[in-house]
């Protein structure tokens, strides 16, 4: 048994499977994250990259294995309970509530009233107004708070839900795809954005755009059929002729 | 910031709650004779449960086939408090038992079940006319979305529910008074609840009562909670992992629209002078959704439009053509889902009122110079 305190590492995952109907999504699958690390994580189609994020998150349940977060064991704790002890998800397609304003989007995110007579008689006060008008800001979105979300672009809807994560103030922020489905212009603010956002947080990352994973990686981890590839900084995934072979090669 | 400020109630709002006061508490009893204004004193009756639809179906998603089943129960916590007022030893004096209401008599029963006892006190029974409906739909709330059954399931296994208990007091007919259902209600605390005056204060208390549940919808609505209910609808997931035990939100509105329901069923109860299984299985329990669906789903006034007039029609219609009424209702839902999917809520908020603003608008060109608002 691993010690799952060991403070070098916010994450650590170890021996993680899951097996739907025998095929094994993740294999054996083990990696550590350090504090204010930015991991990215890549790998062909299927390589098991999203599930990995569901079973940290608590949205799949594993097989068998270990996923610590800070010491606590999170394969036993609830999806919300997991949020709450500082893991924040975001969704490969933009999960935002798309009747309601960018603005309310931010305040369900805001962490305060979770229990149902908390939100019951939540205030809007001024702090969480405060709050919700910097992290507008720093979504590019101040302009748009009093709009419905189903009325932004994509790229934008993609920046409201890392903003509604940025609410929470995750200590670790996994994100799927962040810029899938966004113009250039969009890439080069959200890299920006997510180069602010990670650097006082560990960040995971899923991402299929290398001249964005150079831009934001401290590590990278290749994932194949499951499991670890390869391992290491860009330079030397990018050099590994397992990973050109299965990956970069085409 | 005014765009983000939820007031309780907008100018709109006001003017909706203020209408509906009108014709419930001015109109209607000036216009209609007693008869006439105890059926819609009953039709107002449904108007709760659907606006308990509105807030479950409309705002959070959950379809409730089964509404009957909450309507029904609290109705039946009124009806037993008032048969065995009814059943006083001299009343029942001819029966083999008396002192015990006259359908348990027929069934051989000759002493009253343990668990009608409470119900001769009335503080008791107007305590159990919510918390029984709401201790039922908890338990149901809690196998069923702490499980994440949802959706269509959740749908079919309310309607289950409904058709289980019609089954289970049609069948412990000394119990329940069976399919005929607790009737020949006759006074609550002595007050002869079958005469006109008697009728007309019930649909006023009706009314009122209608109101402080309109409000209370009001309220959910224009909380956090109620946003949540709208998020919860759309994105489940975000809402789960944005650190909100989902389950609890709909185990809470699913207990708010049981209460809203109960209360409603005990003022059916009250106002009619009768309870029976006809008003708790699957039938009413759709039809009460048809009404939240005509009214529009997504607003509470529109849900007591849309009870009075499907109500109102379906007195009118079945007066005249008994046997076509419910292909009637069938063509109406359909009606409405294919062509106002928001209701007559949808309709005179997209078609209703743009134009009225557009009157008002014109009638104000002719004075172009009139001195400007300051």
């Amino acid at each position: 048994m691993l010690d799952m305190t060991n403070p070098k590492y916010v994450l650590m995952v170890e021996g993680l499977t899951v097996s739907f109907d025998g095929f094994k999504a993740v294999n054996d699958l083990s990696f550590y994250v350090e504090p204010n690390e930015c991991r990215v994580i890549i790998g062909p189609n299927g390589a098991g990259k999203t599930t990995v994020l569901d079973l940290i998150c608590g949205r799949t349940r594993a097989t068998s294995g270990n996923v610590a977060f800070k010491g606590a064991d999170l394969l036993k704790m609830r999806e919300d309970q997991i949020v709450h002890a500082g893991v924040g998800r975001k969704f490969q397609t933009p999960s935002v509530y798309e009747d309601l304003s960018v603005f309310a989007n931010l305040e369900l995110s805001f962490p305060k009233g979770h229990g149902v007579f908390g939100a019951l008689f939540f205030k809007r006060d001024d702090a969480v107004k405060a709050r919700i008008e910097e992290i507008a800001e720093m979504i590019f979105l101040s302009d748009h708070l009093s709009q419905k979300a189903a009325f932004l672009s994509h790229g934008q809807k993609q920046w409201l839900e890392i903003g509604m994560l940025l609410i929470q103030d995750p200590e670790l922020l996994m994100l799927d795809e962040p810029v899938a489905g966004m113009s250039v212009a969009e890439r080069k603010k959200t890299a920006e954005l997510l180069n602010r956002i990670i650097a006082d947080r560990s960040v995971i990352v899923i991402e299929h755009d290398m001249g964005f994973v150079a831009d934001i990686a401290t590590r990278v981890t290749v994932l194949h059929q499951g499991k670890v590839l390869s391992e290491g900084s860009m330079e030397h995934v990018q050099n590994d002729p397992r990973v050109v072979e299965v990956y970069l090669g085409h | 910031m005014k765009s983000h400020s939820h007031a309780f109630l907008s100018p709109r709002d006001m003017i909706g709650f203020a209408l509906l006061a009108a014709m419930i508490f001015v109109v209607f009893p000036l216009l209609l004779e007693p008869f006439r204004l105890n059926l819609f004193g009953k039709y107002l009756t449904y108007a709760f449960v659907a606006v308990g639809l509105v807030l479950c179906w409309g705002v959070g998603g959950i379809l409730s086939l089964g509404q009957g089943v909450f309507f029904g129960l609290g109705g039946y916590c009124m009806a037993m408090f008032l048969k065995l007022e009814a059943s006083s030893p001299e009343n029942t004096a001819i029966q083999s038992t008396p002192g015990i209401p006259d359908f348990m008599d027929w069934n051989q029963l000759s002493a009253l079940p343990w668990w009608w006892e409470p119900f001769n006190s009335f503080a008791f029974t107007l305590i159990a006319v919510i918390a029984v409906p709401v201790v039922f739909s908890y338990i149901i709330g809690v196998a069923m979305f702490r499980r994440r059954v949802g959706g269509v399931y959740f749908a079919i296994i309310t309607q289950a529910i409904a058709a289980i208990l019609t089954i289970l007091i049609i069948g412990q007919q000394g119990f329940t008074g069976g399919v005929n259902g607790i009737t020949d209600l006759r006074t609550l605390h002595g007050w002869d609840i079958r005469t006109d005056a008697a009728k007309t204060t019930l649909y006023f208390v009706n009314g009122v009562l209608l109101f402080a549940v309109l409000l209370a919808a009001q309220f959910v609505r224009r909380s956090k909670l109620g946003r949540l209910l709208i998020a919860m609808r759309d994105q489940e997931d975000r809402v789960r992992f944005s650190g909100y035990d989902v389950a609890n939100f709909k185990i809470f509105v699913f207990c708010l629209g049981a209460a809203f329901a109960a209360i409603g069923g005990a003022m059916f109860t009250l106002q009619v002078g009768f309870m029976s299984p006809s008003f708790v299985g699957i039938v009413p329990s759709i039809e009460m959704v048809i009404f939240a669906a005509v009214g529009g789903r997504l607003s509470i006034l529109g849900a007591v439009w849309g009870t009075l007039l499907v109500n109102w029609a379906k007195t009118s219609f079945s007066e005249s053509f008994p046997e076509l009424w419910l292909l009637g209702l069938g063509a109406l839902f359909i009606a409405v889902v294919m062509a106002f999917p928001n209701g007559l809520a949808g309709v005179w908020a997209e078609k209703i009122e743009p134009r009225l603003l557009k009157l008002t608008r014109r009638g104000d060109k002719p004075l172009p110079n009139a001195t400007p608002a300051e």
